[in-house]
């Protein structure tokens, strides 16, 4: 809580700057207006026009927050226009995703611990496949698995778990293998099987690594997601509701999908910090 | 069918030279073989599975046809990757990275600030800030300025993190012995502090250094000028000319390749004293 006032105020600071550039950006379209109703703005006018614009450049905070709570409580769940069926199309692909690129990134761990020749091969493709922007391809993967008749949430978790797996790869082999050579050889001497050294050795030293790649996975997870649902046409999702409202102009939608994107990624992401909690403490870790 | 047993034996093959040289003592020229061998295997299953089993080259073209396609087209590739890489993904990367690192050094004089930043700046870095993109395509326009707008926003944040953790890792017996020496500010910044912050500046400029291409061309798939590498993939989807999207598939894994590698050079050249990069040669 040490740290509460200085976010506060760094928080506070953030609001008061977006509720002027919302005058300073909207203030040409107000004057526009106004110019053309033959009137002059006073600066209290002014004010107060640019926070009320319909289709504004910049939407103020509390009309943002307004579009939030008409799209989330007002509206019933199963609605096309509920935020939250939105942000649920979005976050199953999202969790989806993240579990495939999970269970794919301690899988190849594994192998990458245990196998010399996996080790050799594998692990500088897994750095190297990274440098491909994916998301860049992902309109093509959506395409083509369309094509191949797979559609619906499986491609969008597939890019997802393109983006989680490879955090999970690098936090799991740093993991698997922080147990000392020290550690390793007490093992030995008790005469412990392989088996027996990877389940009460290596993979529980290896779990505070694996909490801190999961959350960086589950937020790149969701990025995958929004990403994957731009070329689909705007069925629906998050990402549907950014790409519809750039077309139509709707900025306060957009900034209402952003907002929700970034709460989602805070749940899920926080979701993961208390389950790393409860873990460590169980273990007596942390 | 031949096609397919061909697939086999080249992975057979593979793995039978992988695990041999697995077993030599490791040197750079193993290390260096056992990945390209690796990779090697992977095209040419690819080749012979697409041929073998017909897959339709709209779902999956064949290496060969990629590679054809490449060098027909290199006129329509470079026109590409100059709007998208070097306009777009580039100075937005010198802006942002450039931007982040002086604030950066700003906020440090500044505990409050540094104590009120780094939290904000740290779950900033965790949002898909990539849904920015519509609203600076809508603010900037079209062309190349707005993808650049994109690529500085979403670098910023990462880089400014490091930068301002890699500034507050000197203790205090470093500090004490610059102060001992009358060295004021700007000299303990310059030979000290500076100094000992490359190797997490030098994080911030990798982890940033995809994020920079990806901004970039996700940013071109909310409108864009004719060129461009997002545009060109988003449009060739839509004729199914597939081998012109890998082979800018291609040009992206290259750029993104050599990008990395640049700036992966260019710390081992900086932070030469660091123990990750001591011993190796």
């Amino acid at each position: 809580m040490r740290n509460f006032l200085p976010v506060f105020t760094v928080l506070m600071a953030l609001v008061a700057l977006w509720y002027a550039a919302a005058v300073w950006l909207n203030a040409d379209w107000a004057y526009d207006r106004a110019q053309r109703a033959g009137t002059t703005l006073t600066f209290s006018e002014l004010v107060a026009d640019t926070w009320a614009q319909d289709k504004p450049k910049l939407p103020a905070p509390h009309q943002v927050a307004a579009e939030i709570w008409n799209t989330t409580v007002e509206k019933k769940i199963t609605s096309k226009r509920s935020l939250i069926f939105h942000s649920w199309v979005t976050m199953s692909a999202t969790l989806l995703g993240f579990v495939l690129g999970t269970v794919l990134g301690i899988g190849l761990a594994i192998g990458i611990v245990y196998n010399r020749v996996m080790d050799m091969s594998v692990m500088p493709w897994v750095i190297a496949s990274q440098t491909i922007p994916i998301l860049a391809i992902a309109p093509m993967i959506i395409v083509v698995l369309n094509a191949v008749g797979i559609s619906g949430l499986l491609p969008k978790a597939i890019i997802s778990m393109y983006l989680s797996f490879f955090p999970v790869v690098v936090g799991m082999v740093k993991g698997l293998r922080s147990p000392d050579q020290m550690q390793l050889d007490q093992m030995r001497t008790w005469n412990a099987s392989g088996a027996q050294t990877f389940w009460r050795l290596r993979l529980p030293s290896s779990m505070p690594y694996l909490f801190t790649s999961m959350k960086i996975a589950m937020a790149a997870s969701l990025v995958g997601a929004i990403v994957g649902e731009l070329p689909t046409g705007a069925v629906a999702g998050l990402g549907a509701r950014l790409l519809a409202g750039s077309y139509y102009g709707q900025t306060i939608q957009i900034w209402s999908a952003l907002i929700m994107a970034a709460a989602l990624a805070a749940a899920l992401v926080a979701l993961i910090g208390l389950a790393q909690r409860i873990t460590l403490k169980r273990m007596g870790m942390a | 069918m031949a096609w397919v047993l061909a697939a086999l034996a080249a992975w057979a093959l593979g793995i039978w030279a992988n695990t041999r040289l697995a077993r030599l003592p490791r040197g750079r020229a193993t290390g260096l073989a056992v990945p390209v061998i690796f990779g090697l295997t992977i095209v040419v299953m690819w080749e012979c599975l697409v041929r073998g089993l017909n897959v339709p080259s709209v779902i999956l073209p064949p290496p060969s046809a990629i590679a054809a396609r490449f060098a027909i087209s290199t006129q329509i590739l470079w026109e590409d990757f100059v709007q998208t890489v070097l306009k777009g993904a580039l100075s937005g990367y010198a802006m942002g990275c450039g931007g982040a690192f002086l604030l950066a050094i700003a906020i440090d004089r500044f505990p409050f600030l540094q104590r009120g930043l780094l939290p904000v700046g740290n779950f900033v870095a965790a949002l898909p800030i990539i849904g920015m993109a519509p609203i600076l395509v809508m603010w900037f326009g079209f062309d190349w300025q707005s993808k650049a707008a994109v690529v500085v926003v979403m670098v910023f944040f990462p880089m400014l993190v490091n930068t301002v953790q890699g500034l507050q890792d000197t203790t205090t017996m470093q500090r004490d012995l610059m102060h001992t020496y009358a060295a004021g500010y700007w000299a303990t910044l310059l030979y000290l502090r500076l100094p000992a912050a490359m190797p997490f500046i030098f994080n911030g400029l990798k982890i940033t250094s995809t994020l920079a291409l990806i901004g970039a061309i996700v940013a071109e798939f909310f409108g864009s000028p004719i060129r461009g590498m997002g545009f060109r993939i988003s449009t060739s989807v839509g004729q199914l000319a597939l081998d012109l999207v890998w082979a800018e598939i291609v040009v992206a894994a290259l750029a993104g390749s050599f990008f990395y590698g640049g700036v992966a050079l260019l710390e081992k050249a900086v932070t030469f004293w660091h123990p990750s990069q001591r011993g190796r040669a």
